[in-house]
């Protein structure tokens, strides 16, 4: 992935793909109209297996089944892809904090491509703004503040810092689950099935980063607005009741693809990459580097690195 | 064996009846109950239709008035049990009645329990997903699978007991302690191991320094040994007003002494957090300071953490003193507020400094909304029911009222 040429072929995909959904998206949308709140009862779903204990062709019966139903619900084709990882890939993410100017268009981005509730509103990324003046003795979480609202940003005398699921390789979450429904892929994407999940948020309490958001009501999606590329560990539109969060896109990273965030930041903080490979441009940052991860003194692993640039 | 089922069969049917009879005060507490239960389950209803929105958790807070009450109502369950120890060395009269009205509140009180856990479930029909067989219990990793455990096997075993002891006397036969006191005295590890598990439910978090303290665990048992025994001496008086039943005042007094060991310990524990807290006076002050003094600008729970202080304390003044122990009256106000410093303290008073600030520093400021409170009130209802239920139909067999004359 640190191949330049790569790069280029891979936001043009990005774009490309963008601009078909945006064109698509718009007729079918008007005739489609304002999707379903809530579905019927599905006998299928209820009885169905954590996805874990599914055998392919039961994973193939899910991902038709999901595309009917989301095509029923939105009015348009759905592509359900539940690629597996690669072999010799463990996915890790760099962020540049002396880059990052608080722009929050990995947000947006972030909502669009993976079908975030807009109303009410869920965001897998927050945005901390921090005084710089605090900073110089460290981030603690507890002082940054995700509800700025500046005309501009980067406000004078501040600093930001994203945070989305740090991907622990010893995740409280998991290990609290009661269910089993999250769990850390061998490419070290810790997921969530969200068929599986009971919606008893004890893994809100568990994580350290507040990267987990709930479904208090249903979940709103305009059917011109939501990603029909889905996978179902992924993005693929949530149910009321359960539990949510990053999963470093894996729609995108697990087809050679980057995350939204990270081809929608404008000033390059970003960085992805495959933590096994010595020639990514992730273990370049991790060698070359000062590095940092949040709260890591609860020894939770995490591999989301911060680093100053 | 046939025998048997048959008589069971003739107890279920007159108990039925019995519980439908009664005063015009016992008919007006039902009234009260079904009301309450009524609203809860039209409360209920809405979350359904809703989801959890209808309460006023959201993600900085996402557990909050059903999980307390949760927590406090596993402290009844565990101590109303433990109550047999004291029963058993200090041989109050009938060990039987006090033993038998114990595990009637601790099968109620996790009714009670399993009903707030499960009604905090964003989806309880798929709850099965967490049962050994037919789903995937995350087990040994998940404190909620021991707890799950933990619970049904106490409400299992709390329920044969008192079911065996309520039928022998019904039937007239004399019960065999050689083989339902091994069997009581289990249920007395399994009591304490319910709350300590659920105590590891919130300590094992690392995420939220306000819970993860080795203290914690103690601390709940040592409130749990306050607010159980002082709900059931309140119990006990309302009982011996109402039905001509022997539990004499020494009984009661003997009560209030035990309470006060347990109060000692559990104002002991605060005060060795509080000293933590602010002396060391780290960054995860924050949650005690949110928790005394409510933080900068706005509501927060320092008012309520100040009454259940001031509560617990004056409860301890009342045990600790014999003059005011041994005043029946004075001793019933103790128990009062031992029940509500320790529900507030470890109900809300435990959830939400945990919580607040949450993990990323954000100050959501909590409190139950409506819809929340008419859950939880039904629940009470339904536990309330159960016991009253419950009750009379062990009362009046002891009285001889109601009893089977085997041919």
């Amino acid at each position: 992935m640190k191949n330049p040429e790569r790069d280029e072929q891979l936001d043009a995909k990005g774009a490309s793909r963008r601009k078909f959904l945006r064109t698509t998206a718009a007729g079918v949308g008007a005739a489609a109209g304002v999707p379903a709140a809530a579905e019927a009862f599905d006998f299928e779903t209820f009885f169905q297996k954590n996805f874990r204990s599914m055998s392919d062709e039961e994973i193939d019966e899910l991902t038709d089944r999901l595309a009917r139903k989301y095509e029923k619900k939105y009015g348009k084709p759905f592509d359900v892809q539940a690629t597996g990882p690669v072999d010799n890939v463990v996915f890790g993410y760099g962020l540049d904090i002396s880059r990052c100017i608080g722009c929050r268009r990995c947000v947006d981005a972030c909502v669009q491509e993976n079908n975030q509730s807009r109303d009410p509103e869920i965001q897998w990324i927050r945005v901390l703004e921090f005084e710089r003046e605090r900073v110089v003795r460290g981030f603690e979480l507890e002082d940054g503040n995700p509800y700025y609202d500046h005309e501009q940003a980067p406000a004078e005398g501040m600093v930001y810092l994203p945070i989305a699921c740090q991907h622990c390789e010893d995740s409280p979450c998991t290990n609290v689950c009661p269910t089993g429904a999250t769990w850390e892929e061998p490419d070290g994407i810790v997921v969530i099935d969200y068929d599986w999940c009971i919606g008893c948020r004890y893994c809100m309490a568990a994580c350290p980063y507040g990267a987990r958001h709930f479904n208090w009501a249903e979940p709103n999606i305009p059917a011109d607005e939501v990603n029909t590329n889905i996978h179902p560990l992924g993005n693929r539109p949530r149910g009321r009741g359960v539990v949510e969060k990053c999963s470093f896109c894996i729609q995108r990273v697990r087809d050679g693809r980057y995350p939204a965030c990270h081809e929608a930041c404008p000033v390059g903080a970003r960085k992805f990459g495959n933590l096994l490979d010595p020639n990514s441009e992730i273990s370049y940052l991790l060698k070359n580097k000062r590095t940092f991860v949040l709260k890591a003194e609860l020894n939770t692993r995490p591999k989301f690195f911060y680093f100053y640039g | 064996m046939k025998v048997y089922l048959a008589e069971f069969w003739h107890f279920s049917k007159e108990s039925l009846a019995l519980v439908t009879r009664g005063s015009h005060g016992y008919m007006a507490w039902l009234a009260l109950l079904v009301m309450m239960i009524l609203g809860g389950a039209w409360a209920y209803s809405n979350q359904l239709s809703f989801g959890l929105v209808t309460s006023n958790m959201r993600d900085p807070v996402s557990w909050g008035f059903y999980i307390g009450n949760f927590a406090f109502l596993v402290g009844v369950a565990a101590a109303a049990v433990i109550l047999i120890i004291p029963a058993y060395i200090y041989n109050w009269g009938p060990i039987r009645e006090v033993a038998l009205l114990g595990e009637l509140l601790a099968i109620s009180a996790i009714i009670m329990c399993m009903l707030f856990v499960t009604i905090d479930i964003g989806r309880p029909e798929m709850v099965w997903h967490m049962m050994p067989g037919v789903g995937t219990p995350n087990f040994p990793y998940s404190l909620l699978v021991w707890d799950v455990f933990v619970l049904s096997a106490y409400f299992v075993l709390n329920f044969f007991v008192a079911t065996y002891l309520v039928f022998m006397s019904y039937t007239g036969r004399k019960y065999n302690p050689a083989f339902i006191m091994p069997i009581i005295f289990l249920s007395i590890p399994l009591a304490i191991s319910i709350h300590t598990v659920t105590a590891f439910l919130f300590m094992g978090l690392k995420a939220r320094p306000f819970w993860n303290e080795a203290i914690l665990a103690p601390r709940f048992l040592a409130s749990a040994f306050c607010s159980g025994p002082a709900l059931l001496v309140l119990i006990f008086q309302v009982l011996r007003k109402v039905r001509p039943i022997q539990i004499s005042d020494a009984a009661l007094r003997k009560i209030g002494e035990l309470l006060a060991y347990a109060m000692a310990i559990n104002l002991f524990l605060l005060g060795c957090e509080v000293f933590k807290e602010f002396y060391s006076h780290s960054h995860h002050i924050i949650h005690a300071q949110f928790q005394w003094f409510s933080l900068e600008g706005g509501y927060g729970i320092a008012g309520y953490s100040l009454f259940a202080l001031t509560c617990n304390v004056t409860a301890f003044v009342i045990f600790i003193v014999p003059a005011f122990r041994n005043r029946i009256p004075v001793l019933l106000c103790g128990c009062v507020l031992a029940v509500a410093g320790v529900y507030v303290e470890k109900g809300l008073g435990l959830l939400l400094p945990g919580l607040t600030p949450d993990v990323i520093g954000e100050v959501y400021r909590y409190t139950p909304s409506l819809n929340e409170l008419m859950v939880g009130a039904g629940i009470w209802g339904v536990g309330l029911l159960s016991f009253t239920f419950m009750a009379k139909i062990s009362i009046a067999i002891t009285l001889g009222e109601f009893g089977y004359r085997r041919t």
